[in-house]
């Protein structure tokens, strides 16, 4: 394996993630990541000097419409899916301490 | 005989001649699912109530002229990782669990509109991140064909459930392979459309700009005249494309002469299991004796699709992941330190292995210091497939080549080894990173009694190409 992933990029894309990970599951993700890049680097051996990044197939452009509401009041709806709710809001953990 | 053993457009006709009401066929479709669920569990929601309710309005619809559509009455089961207005809907995972959105998918409401009864929501791999519907949090899928093999996936349920004559035609998604590998897999007809005909709004997104909505049915006049069904241009889907020949139905035609047929020999190398290159090949001969002119070519870059497409699809899956995150819907933690610790936590008990894999390697090749060596390397090697396929296209109006290299692994053989789960996409990934729209449909039987699939690729909106192709094929075939 010539991708060596270290402790501390497992912990970096870890916080990036938003994903914890056990002891067992890090080594897992590093040896997994590891085999994945390597498999990637065979991408290194194309030449695309001069080719354009395509991140869409057709050439697409924004579309702009006026900012019309034409849904109807969907909060109800919304809210009942919330894991918490108090009256109209969703409820989270306190984020300003 | 079942009346699940029809196809969609037959009992829309038998519905449309009131031989057979709405409800006695949804009856059918839930007595076959009784039946069989235990062996197969190709559904995670079956909506027995609702579904029996709908079946009452429709018939109603019916018998007032209302509804004319050829598929009127007839039962559907939708991949559940398209939004059903008040049906759970959990991308089979466990973050989505309790999940009931407001509101229902673009292409499902147009199925809605031609008076189609949703029968229950399919398995499927967890966010569609798999190839064997085995990484579902409700269970591994069954292949009908023999229940200790996957039904591939990541649609495993949609076609095991169209395969095990469970529902009359289904709804899958297709970012990598996953309606024509799975279609494959359970011998039946699954249509991925090009790139922007289906509305995307309401499937909930793994990779955004390689997602389409497609049908998955028995035969290919039923996927033909369903995707003319939900194939529309829809302004909440910013990439929805406005077409005005999506008159699919016109395109089945029992004639191929003079059609150019490339055969790309990559497709047939190393990793091709004897069996399945033989029945493509034969199939390739029926093309032939009917007319279509057959050649060999040299498709550049097949080797390069997949580590392509699994550094674009995992860095659109991590940011199309992130809103999980246990504030607004879905599963929340119970236990937990503040904001981000719940957020963490929320996330890493709600997703599974493979889903949390993929998140991780798309966080990592869009991170600073990898983005240009990554993200950008696969984006212009996506450019470089484009243009090996349009090179392709000048030359022949069909791409034929199998759908995968293999029948149906054995449940629990692939999760062990993700990369080589990876690799048995490479006939159907670079489909999607070219916008292209692809067709597989059965073309024979291994040793063992496993289905085979023929995958039949066209250019950006070419769909009646590859659909005349299919019919003739499936015309001349001898039936599986």
């Amino acid at each position: 394996m010539s991708n060596i992933i270290s402790d501390e990029t497992i912990e970096y894309v870890g916080i990036l993630a938003k994903l914890e990970l056990n002891d067992e599951e890090k080594e897992r993700a590093k040896k997994d990541m590891g085999e994945m890049l390597d498999y990637i680097d065979k991408l290194n051996e194309l030449d695309t000097t001069g080719v354009e990044p395509m991140s869409h197939v057709f050439p697409v452009n924004n579309v702009f419409r006026e900012d019309a509401v034409v849904n109807n009041d969907g909060r109800e709806a919304v809210l009942l899916n919330a894991p918490e709710r108090k009256e109209d809001c969703l409820v989270v953990p306190k984020t300003i301490v | 005989m079942s009346l699940m053993s029809l196809t969609a457009v037959q009992l829309g006709e038998k519905i449309k001649n009131r031989e057979i009401s709405v409800i006695e066929a949804a009856n059918a479709a839930l007595d076959a699912i009784d039946a069989k669920e235990s062996s197969i569990n190709g559904f995670v929601t079956v909506d027995r109530e609702n579904a029996l309710k709908r079946a009452e309005k429709v018939q109603k619809d019916i018998d007032e002229g209302n509804i004319l559509s050829p598929i009127a009455g007839v039962p559907v089961a939708i991949k559940d990782n398209m939004c059903t207005k008040d049906m759970l809907t959990t991308c089979s995972s466990k973050i989505l669990g309790n999940f009931k959105p407001s509101y229902t998918a673009e292409a499902v409401i147009n199925l809605e509109k031609a008076g189609a009864v949703i029968i229950g929501k399919t398995n499927m791999d967890e966010f569609a991140m798999g190839s064997t519907t085995e990484t579902s949090a409700y269970g591994a899928t069954k292949n009908p064909w023999n229940t200790e093999h996957v039904p591939g996936g990541s649609s495993g349920g949609s076609c095991a459930v169209i395969a095990a004559e469970e529902c009359s035609y289904a709804l899958g998604s297709d970012t990598g392979g996953s309606i024509r590998q799975p279609s494959s897999f359970c011998g039946v007809t699954g249509i991925k459309p090009t790139y922007g005909t289906v509305s995307r709004y309401g499937l909930i997104a793994y990779g955004s700009s390689l997602d389409q909505i497609g049908p998955i049915a028995k035969d290919v006049t039923d996927c033909a005249t369903v995707l003319e069904i939900i194939s529309s241009h829809d302004k909440k889907d910013s990439t929805s494309i406005k077409r005005d020949d999506i008159d699919f139905t016109s395109a089945l035609v029992d004639d191929v002469k003079g059609m150019k047929i490339g055969i790309p020999k990559g497709y047939f190398g190393e990793g091709l299991d004897p069996e399945v290159k033989e029945a493509v090949l034969n199939a390739a001969k029926e093309l032939e004796k009917k007319g279509a002119i057959l050649e060999e070519f040299d498709l550049d870059l097949v080797d390069y699709a997949i580590p392509a497409y699994y550094v674009i699809a995992c860095a659109e899956a991590s940011s199309n992941l992130a809103r999980f995150d246990g504030v607004k819907y879905g599963y929340r933690t119970q236990d937990y330190n503040g904001l981000h610790n719940m957020y963490k936590k929320t996330r890493s008990e709600g997703f599974g292995a493979e889903v949390k894999r993929r998140i991780m390697l798309g966080s990592f090749v869009l991170s600073s210091g990898y983005y240009d060596a990554y993200y950008l390397k696969a984006l212009r090697t996506k450019a470089l497939i484009k243009k090996a396929f349009d090179e392709a296209f000048a030359k022949y109006d069909v791409i034929l080549g199998p759908a995968a290299p293999t029948t149906a692994p054995k449940l629990g053989e692939s999760l062990s080894d993700p990369l080589k789960m990876y690799l048995g996409d490479i006939y159907t990934i670079s489909v999607n990173l070219a916008g292209l729209p692809g067709i597989s449909v059965p073309c024979g039987l291994d040793c063992k009694g496993l289905p085979i699939g023929l995958q039949l690729i066209g250019d950006c909106f070419k769909e009646k190409n590859i659909i005349r192709a299919a019919y003739s094929f499936e015309k001349c075939e001898k039936k599986l």
